[in-house]
């Protein structure tokens, strides 16, 4: 315990641990914390409509512009791309026992398994942005910086100039409304961070986490689909 | 009613065969399989998906209704991405009549 409350008894702690967090339109935690669930994974059922329309993009352009995505994806850092995603997977591995954390009643586990996970949110964050960074470095940014040179040029070139913009357009926006999802993920762990130290989760009333885990987690399945599709299936033998 | 609460070592042991798939993805890339490159590359994320939906998002656990949701979500994509591609995959099976093809449009999008 980080902070002091005034002590109760076992009973009335339980009684009151079963109501903590129990709002009035529901027979007991249990029916809220399955509506809650219910509600979340509709919720990322039109998250994968909204991707999944750029995933069906991507598929049909690498289709008729093999050649230049191909190209461009070898452009990318496989190892800056490898990196993340292992990052991502442990901040998934940090989330969900946080979850876990919570349905055991562990304070302490809990805020420190919610500040890991942001770190390493953030981890992921620093490395996109450092990639971006380099593809301003390297001209490689549709609209903004487009002047490929050397190596890069050379790369890029056989499949066609135009085309292989064609390929980092499709980068920028899938990686971008990803970065945007961490960073809305972000903010919502800040947010069961600061309730954790309130000590508002009791092993009965945990569903806040368990949404929140069940987001990032769904933004992490869209990395690891992201991750071959960009860097991988490039042809890089 | 106390929650059902998996073992940390499920967890973990999730998280290391997640690692291993990582590694095995990313070796594959650099081997030519030809077209099957593609192919192990979507079969690995799938089996990646899956671990993460079944253990880390407690699939395993949940109620028939949230399983079916969330499997109807990922099916219904799977329609909309199948027909879209049946679409642009075969538009250019059948000959474009003559009286049209002066003023076609472009088969691309």
């Amino acid at each position: 315990m980080l902070r002091r409350r005034p002590a109760v008894t076992d009973a009335e702690a339980q009684a009151h641990s079963e109501h903590v967090g129990l709002m009035h339109q529901f027979e007991d935690l249990d029916q809220q914390l399955d509506t809650d669930t219910l509600g979340i994974w509709v919720f990322l059922v039109t998250e994968i409509m909204f991707f999944g329309g750029m995933f069906t993009a991507y598929v049909l352009y690498r289709g008729l512009y093999f050649m230049a995505f191909e190209g461009g994806s070898r452009i990318l850092d496989v190892r800056l791309g490898a990196t993340n995603t292992a990052v991502l997977i442990a901040s998934s591995l940090t989330m969900v026992l946080s979850v876990r954390a919570a349905q055991t009643g562990n304070r302490r586990a809990l805020i420190g398994f919610l500040i890991a996970t942001m770190i390493l949110g953030s981890v992921f964050l620093g490395i996109k942005g450092f990639e971006y960074h380099q593809k301003f470095v390297e001209h490689v940014v549709p609209g903004l910086d487009w002047a490929p040179e050397g190596a890069t040029l050379a790369h890029i070139a056989p499949g066609g100039l135009g085309h292989a913009q064609m390929f980092f357009i499709f980068y920028f926006a899938m990686t971008g409304l990803h970065a945007i999802h961490m960073i809305i993920g972000m903010g919502l762990l800040l947010w069961l961070l600061v309730r954790a130290y309130r000590n508002r989760f009791t092993p009965h009333y945990f569903a806040p986490v368990e949404v929140v885990a069940l987001y990032w987690h769904f933004v992490d399945i869209v990395w690891i689909f992201l991750f071959p599709l960009l860097y991988l299936i490039g042809g890089r033998y | 009613m106390a929650h059902h609460v998996v073992p940390q070592k499920t967890y973990v042991m999730v998280f290391l065969s997640l690692l291993v798939l990582t590694a095995l993805t990313t070796g594959v890339a650099f081997i030519d399989l030809g077209p099957f490159n593609t192919v192990a590359a979507l079969a690995i994320a799938f089996c990646k998906m899956s671990l993460v939906v079944y253990f880390f998002m407690h699939l395993r656990q949940s109620k028939g209704l949230v399983r079916i949701v969330a499997l109807a979500g990922f099916f219904w994509f799977a329609l909309l991405m199948g027909l879209t591609l049946n679409d642009y995959h075969t538009r250019n099976w059948t000959p474009t009549p003559q009286p049209w093809s002066v003023t076609a449009p472009p088969t691309h999008p």
